[in-house]
């Protein structure tokens, strides 16, 4: 099953997506990576880079990002991968955290669900 | 430039990141999210601790690796930022025991670029670029007419620190300070600023 990480500034922000995930889809592995490793506002190498590992179980991870560091931070730590079966999706993160697990616990494959993610930032609202 | 002067360099900036720490953090508190100074702080006091065994490596793994530090310890924007630029100007010297101010230069510009790829940005959008481009064209110009690296460096010192009052007058449109539109001009930019101390620590050791 596709595991997902949560890139955040804030520790609680990711950890509360990670948590909102599991009301429809608790068999889907979501780890937060929130912050710095000390808890304050930032994005952590280091923590993404262990979050990655850690969903991992063979079938891929998605990450989704809030915003600038915690974009680009996610992008080095994924250049010094080279894991193919990880890829960082460009989609709102609550929605996207939300659609894209309860996709995961139906089985679709990586590629399926990150097409389908990409494409979650056009539809409205309301 | 030999190995033991970079490593100065590096002394230098740390110095200056922890002097300048509170100023660059009052500037990112204004139009940014107030981190910056401390995140800089933090992430070359790291380098301090890794000082003896970034001795032991040539010019270019030196600056290579100074730059992994960053990315892993700054924790904002300016991680992969300048930690890309350290990477990328590192890459370009690798083996080289010795740097000299042609090969700065061309560093330099591989810093740049690194820079722009990573935070997909261009001159004239209030970052750390409105200083780094306008320095690099005034170095080279100097460089082809006097030859004087010293000289060069002065004049990249004077057209970074004219970049930061650029900064000023233009709208932020990367990064945080862009959600605050209008409301961003008449503050100088963090990371602008940053890269002038940052320069300066490197024309120290000129």
């Amino acid at each position: 099953m596709v595991g997902f990480v949560i890139v955040s500034h804030s520790r609680m922000l990711a950890e509360s997506v990670a948590d909102f995930t599991r009301l429809m889809a608790e068999r889907v592995t979501v780890i937060p990576a929130g912050g710095l490793e000390d808890g304050s506002f930032g994005t952590s190498y280091q923590l993404i880079s262990d979050a990655i590992e850690e969903a991992n179980s063979g079938d891929g991870v998605l990450v989704l990002m809030d915003m600038g560091s915690a974009v680009m931070t996610t992008e080095m730590v994924l250049e010094s991968m080279e894991n193919h079966k990880v890829k960082m999706v460009d989609c709102p993160l609550v929605e996207g955290a939300v659609a894209g697990t309860i996709a995961a616990a139906g089985g679709q494959s990586l590629e399926m669900i990150y097409r389908n993610l990409t494409k979650s930032g056009y539809v409205n609202k309301f | 430039m030999n190995k033991e002067k970079i490593i100065l360099v590096i002394d230098q900036m740390a110095v200056a990141m922890e002097k300048q720490k509170e100023f660059l953090t009052e500037l990112d508190n204004v139009i940014g999210d107030g981190d910056h100074g401390i995140n800089m702080a933090r992430g070359f006091s790291e380098t301090i601790k890794k000082r003896d065994s970034l001795a032991k490596m040539d010019a270019g793994d030196m600056i290579k690796n100074l730059g992994m530090i960053l990315v892993s310890t700054v924790g904002g924007a300016s991680g992969p930022l300048y930690g890309t630029a350290f990477m990328k100007a590192g890459m370009f010297l690798k083996g080289k025991e010795e740097v000299t101010f042609p090969d700065f230069l061309e560093a330099f510009a591989c810093a740049i670029e690194g820079v722009m790829a990573r935070g997909k940005a261009a001159e004239g959008e209030k970052t750390m670029l409105d200083a780094m481009l306008p320095a690099k064209r005034a170095m080279e110009q100097e460089w082809m007419l006097s030859g004087d690296g010293k000289k060069s460096m002065e004049a990249g010192l004077t057209a970074a620190r004219k970049g930061i009052e650029y900064t000023k007058t233009i709208i932020a449109t990367k990064g945080r300070a862009a959600y605050l539109g209008e409301r961003s001009i008449g503050h100088q930019d963090p990371g602008a600023t940053s890269f002038v101390f940052l320069l300066e620590a490197i024309a120290s050791q000129m």
